[in-house]
């Protein structure tokens, strides 16, 4: 069983700061991570191959440079190999160019060893868009299952996969035939902290690198900024909606005010 | 070529035979933007035995609806819909193509974004029309929220992208509104299928009774500590609300996180909404914005939450609070009765 | 998935600070097999320092580092305040050739520097591993042989250990190497990175871009307690802090960030913060017992640097340097004994001695009874701080009384009521502790 787990590289939302007065953030606190859910998706990954018993993780990522760093982090975790895209022509990609991208990665990947499932994150926490992983399902003509909640079984003699996965308003059992591509939510497992020969062997790993050159036949117009059909416009402070009034008077009789605000409306606090 | 692509088109989820709410609020949206092009508006419906859907379609703002019904299509997949919608589209030709943002909504725009080559904006809370150049103007929180970024998509049709739920307000449904019904057939073959949906379930949890809650009392970290924030679920307890919290209250451990309200939470919109403690950052207040009335209670006059508030109290929650639960169990004891759910 | 023989490293060091990244660095320069186990998620993140980098230790590990090193400035202004409550003497020494390569030191941020040192060393060859904590030394015949980490399959071996896990080293203490510190050798510091824009600081301590500045604070700062405050400049942010010996905390009843919120209310201090960010408030302890209290260095397949052994220069606030210069001089000798194959106490006896004989034990000798005599001796905080600024407003104030008869004032009150003789007694032994 050959599993794919796409990463990305992103800042750590979490720790920018920001002032909740001036609604200005400072970007300078945010370090560099692996996007949360595909950690969830690597971990995924090295679950299904103990479940299996066999099986090789490979991790592919597109952005700049330091997203090497993501490669080992996903070793740690436990991840056999990883292949970074990096080069200029990639830069500014919006999810079409870059699901375009990463399926020409994915294809050179298989090609030394087949792909039979490929996992991504549901979103990258910088951009939410979570339309790379079904675009590159697509681009592959492989079955894509989003938002899955839980991977039930992995059948390599029936090639097939059962999952979970959330819809809008509760869950459904899906089955899908190998080689798909899922793409997971949070709740998919948890991160285990990583055994300590995975960190030597991370600290020790160098990704493979590839830049635009090594693909060949590839076709320059759908990559990067070229590629991108979307652009962005302005940008501009979302409208504050207008505030109402404060309530005057001692703790009593604002308390009193706010029980006849209630009162007015007292079939939403219905008593039977 | 471009030229040829004319009209809105709403993309019409229905889960067993019933139409997603947000699918409607779109069908309002939409309807703006077709009248400000002067264009029809059409609801596509995809799905099993689901025709008699499309007169509620028309009622909710729809000119037009587009149809396959198809056995195979009985259940959402990406694969199935994806070639009925892709052969809509590249048969009628729509301009603008919006899908809500739901798991489904989101896959099946990005697959037929990947095969049309075009343009999709993920999650938009606002749409609008660039009259001068006839362009949809999508536009979504960017940088974690504290700006709006507009997404274009200049060159490609259809313009497509994902709205978020809850942010768009579903026109009063007429009845009497006529409209016209194209149907389209499509060849598929069940063996054809790569995934099948065994089973689905309906999974009415916290999740959902917040999203459909009418009453919704938010803490924020200025409840101090976990005790503190047992106040909020007295609060909430004897007036019949549900529960909800701000990120920083999720990350303490204070509330799991089906409880978050916001941009990385839900989306709610209930008739009444408490906001105690809560300072109002904009990632909060996207969230929750849209409730009828806000009621937030902060001991810091300048708390940002006062600019969206409907009634605002500045004072401490910790002595607020227990007063209004007091008064509100003597009120419930005057009217003798149990409180339940609206 | 369980892993055959766990991997034996020539080196293993336990923490990534400047002592153990300086040994990292040097051994694997050298060609030895290196690890290197840090808690934190990155190298400095949760790493305390005042923020004053000396050139000389590191050059000799790195020549011309600050070519490519994170710095934020070049000191080239180093202040001495001795303050009173609305009041203070102050002295210092500004040098421009400080601003100009070689520099003397510099100002820098610890969660930035650690980071790029670290770096360095991976460079050479060293296997950096975070977010790993060492739970214990292995032992084996009395031997150390490995560390046990918090991991799963956690064991890793190594010829020599390195403990370089900084002031509170619990492993020096799990080997016997040293005892619990008395809250008399370790002072508690509380400090606050302050971001303020490049202009304001410019403005506010007279400098240029590329200039810092240092204030170290006694008096009033520590409301008496034994201890001092600093302030350093930043490019674009302020360090202050506070610190004071755990036990005069303790007899004062103060908590430290107290102190620090006192200081940066001072009227002396505020004006220089004003619409300043508070950006990050960190707390750390700060080994001070000097010399007395520097415990076994070299054990069977073990050395101890930096913090872990105590090496601090309380009264000139170097640390920093220290350490690095002991994190090389263990490296040395690491080299050394694997030359001869021999990673014994006797072994490994190279680094103690050249310890000794550097700076570092001679300066900490110095200075050894510093700290005690003025913990004891609390009149030069309280008595004496005070009462010289008194003495500085009179000698400076426009009255028409004639300068000697101020002079003979000032000495009255430097004397006061404690006579004179005391006050030579005081000033004889506190010139002893650090002469
Ligand atoms: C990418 C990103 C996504 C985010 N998504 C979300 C999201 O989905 N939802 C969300 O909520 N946040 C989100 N945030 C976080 C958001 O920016 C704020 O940090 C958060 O909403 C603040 O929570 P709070 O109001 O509970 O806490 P605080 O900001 O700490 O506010 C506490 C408030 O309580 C008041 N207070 C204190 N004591 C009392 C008292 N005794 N009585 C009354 N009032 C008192 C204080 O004046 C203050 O206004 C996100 C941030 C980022 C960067
Ligand atoms: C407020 C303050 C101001 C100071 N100002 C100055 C100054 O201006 N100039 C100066 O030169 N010195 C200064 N010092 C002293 C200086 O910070 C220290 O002397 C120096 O950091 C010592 O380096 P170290 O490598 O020995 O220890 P540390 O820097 O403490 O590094 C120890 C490392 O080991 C890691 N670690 C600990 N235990 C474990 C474990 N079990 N497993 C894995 N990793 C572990 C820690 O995370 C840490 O990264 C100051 C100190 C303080 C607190
Ligand atoms: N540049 C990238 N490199 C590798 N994988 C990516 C990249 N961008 C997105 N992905 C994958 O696609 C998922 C959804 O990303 P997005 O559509 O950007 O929200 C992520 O969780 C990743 O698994």
């Amino acid at each position: 069983m050959h599993i794919v787990v796409c990463i990305k590289q992103v800042p750590d939302t979490k720790i920018i700061k920001i002032n909740p007065k001036t609604n200005t953030l400072d970007r300078r606190s945010a370090p560099a991570i692996l996007n949360p859910y595909d950690a969830h998706a690597v971990q995924e990954a090295v679950n299904i191959k103990k479940e299996l018993g066999k099986g090789h993780i490979s991790v592919i990522s597109m952005g700049p440079p330091p997203a090497t760093d993501i490669i080992k982090k996903s070793v740690e975790i436990g991840a056999d190999e990883g292949y970074l895209i990096t080069d200029r022509a990639f830069a500014g990609a919006d999810t079409l160019a870059t699901s375009y991208a990463l399926s020409k990665g994915l294809e050179k990947i298989a090609k030394a060893r087949p792909i039979d499932m490929i996992i991504c994150g549901k979103q990258a926490i910088d951009g939410d868009t979570g339309q790379v992983g079904p675009g590159i399902a697509r681009r592959l003509d492989i079955p894509p299952v989003t938002n899955v909640l839980e991977v039930l079984e992995v059948n390599e003699k029936e090639r097939t996969v059962l999952v979970k996965r959330k819809t809008s308003g509760g869950y459904e059992i899906v089955q899908a035939e190998l080689p798909c591509l899922l793409t997971v939510e949070k709740e998919v497992n948890e991160i285990e902290y990583a055994p300590l020969p995975n960190m030597i062997k991370a600290a020790r790993y160098e990704p493979v690198i590839w830049t635009v050159n090594d693909f060949e036949g590839v076709d320059r117009t759908k990559l990067g900024l070229k590629g991108s059909p979307t652009v962005v416009g302005k940008m501009f402070t979302p409208p504050r909606p207008e505030g109402g009034k404060k309530l005057e008077g001692t703790a009593d009789e604002q308390v009193k005010q706010v029980i006849d605000i209630m009162l007015e409306r007292k079939e939403l606090f219905f008593v039977k | 070529m471009i030229e040829e692509y004319r009209g809105v088109w709403v993309f019409i989820e229905q889960n067993e035979g019933v139409i997603e709410s947000v699918s409607l609020e779109l069908l309002g949206a939409g309807r703006d933007l077709a009248d400000k092009l002067q264009v029809p508006l059409a609801g596509v419906l995809l799905g099993s035995e689901v025709k008699s859907l499309a007169s509620q379609i028309i009622a909710y703002g729809a000119d037009i609806v587009y149809m396959i019904d198809h056995p195979v299509l009985k259940d959402y997949r990406t694969e199935s819909y994806m070639k009925g919608l892709l052969k809509l589209v590249e048969t009628y030709k729509p301009e603008i193509l919006l899908y809500g943002a739901t798991p489904n909504g989101k896959d099946l725009a990005s697959a037929v974004a990947t095969d049309l080559a075009t343009g999709l904006t993920a999650d938009c809370t606002m749409l609008d029309i660039d009259m001068e150049n006839r362009l949809l103007e999508a536009s979504r929180p960017a940088f974690g929220g504290n700006i709006m970024a507009t997404i274009l998509c200049k060159k490609d049709r259809p313009q497509m992208a994902t709205v978020r739920p809850k942010v768009m307000k579903a026109l009063e449904p007429d009845e009497t509104r006529q409209g016209k019904v194209v149907e389209e057939t499509i060849d598929l073959k069940e063996e054809d299928m790569r995934t099948k949906v065994l089973k689905i379930v309906k999974d009415v949890t916290e999740t959902a009774s917040l999203a459909d809650a009418h009453v919704i009392v938010c803490g924020g970290k200025g409840m101090g500590d976990e005790l503190g924030f047992q106040l909020i679920h007295e609060f909430a307890e004897v007036i019949g609300a549900s529960v909800g919290g701000t990120r920083d209250v999720i990350e303490a451990g204070w509330l799991p996180y089906e409880y978050q309200i916001g941009q990385t939470g839900q989306t709610v919109t209930p008739k009444m909404y408490f906001a105690v403690g809560v300072s109002g950052a904009i990632q909060h207040v996207v969230g929750m914005k849209n409730s009828d009335v806000i009621i937030a209670i902060n001991n810091d006059p300048n708390a940002p939450i006062f600019d969206v508030a409907t009634y605002g109290i500045v004072g401490d929650a910790l002595e607020i609070l227990p007063k209004l639960i007091e008064q509100f169990k003597q009120i419930r004891k005057e009217m003798g009765g149990e409180i339940s759910y609206a | 998935m369980k892993s055959a023989m766990p991997e034996k490293f020539d080196v293993i060091v336990v923490g990534a600070g400047p002592a153990g990244t300086a040994c990292a660095y040097t051994c694997a320069k050298n060609g030895l097999k290196v690890l290197q186990i840090e808690r934190g998620e990155y190298p400095g993140s949760k790493n305390v320092m005042g923020g004053v980098l000396y050139r000389k230790q590191l050059e000799e590990i790195i020549p011309e580092f600050w070519k490519e090193a994170p710095l934020e400035r070049p000191i080239v202004e180093q202040n001495f305040w001795l303050m009173d409550k609305n009041s203070v003497v102050k002295f210092g020494y500004k040098g421009l050739e400080w601003g100009e390569e070689p520099y003397n030191n510099f100002t820098v941020l610890r969660a930035k520097f650690d980071q790029w040192f670290a770096q360095k060393a991976v460079e050479q060859g060293s296997l950096l591993i975070n977010e790993t904590v060492v739970k214990e030394c292995i032992v084996e015949n009395g031997k150390v042989v490995g560390v046990r980490t918090d991991r799963p399959d956690g064991d890793v071996y190594a010829d020599v250990v390195v403990l370089a896990d900084g002031v509170n080293s619990l492993l020096a203490k799990q080997l016997g190497f040293r005892k619990e510190l008395r809250p008399d050798e370790v002072a508690l510091a509380v400090m606050e990175v302050i971001n303020l824009p490049k202009e304001k600081i410019n403005d506010r301590f007279n400098v240029n871009d590329n200039q810092g500045c240092t204030i170290e604070i006694f008096g009033d700062s520590t409301k008496g307690n034994l201890g001092t405050a600093f302030i350093y400049t930043n490019k674009d942010s302020i360090n202050i802090g506070v610190g004071t010996t755990l036990s005069s905390m303790i007899k004062s009843k103060m908590k430290p960030y107290d102190l620090l919120d006192q200081l940066k209310n001072h009227p002396m201090v505020s004006p220089l913060l004003e619409g300043g960010e508070s950006a990050e408030y960190l707390a750390h302890l700060i080994p001070e017992g000097g010399y007395n209290s520097v415990p076994k260095v070299v054990g069977n397949g073990v050395v101890v640097v930096g913090d872990a052994a105590q090496l601090v220069n309380a009264i000139h606030r170097e640390g920093s340097n220290m350490a690095m210069a002991s994190g090389r001089m263990a490296a040395e000798a690491i080299i050394k004994a694997k030359e001869r194959n021999d990673f014994s106490e006797a072994g490994l006896s190279s680094y103690r001695d050249a310890l000794y004989e550097s700076f570092i034990i001679k300066d900490l000798q110095k200075y050894k009874d510093a700290a005690h005599t003025f913990e004891e001796n609390p009149q030069y905080f309280q008595y004496y701080l005070p009462m010289l600024n008194k003495a500085m407003s009179e000698f400076f104030t426009v009255d028409g009384v004639p300068k000697k008869d101020k002079q003979k004032e000032m000495m009255k009150m430097l004397t006061g009521e404690k006579g004179k003789l005391n006050v030579i007694k005081d000033i004889y032994r506190a010139w002893k502790a650090v002469k």
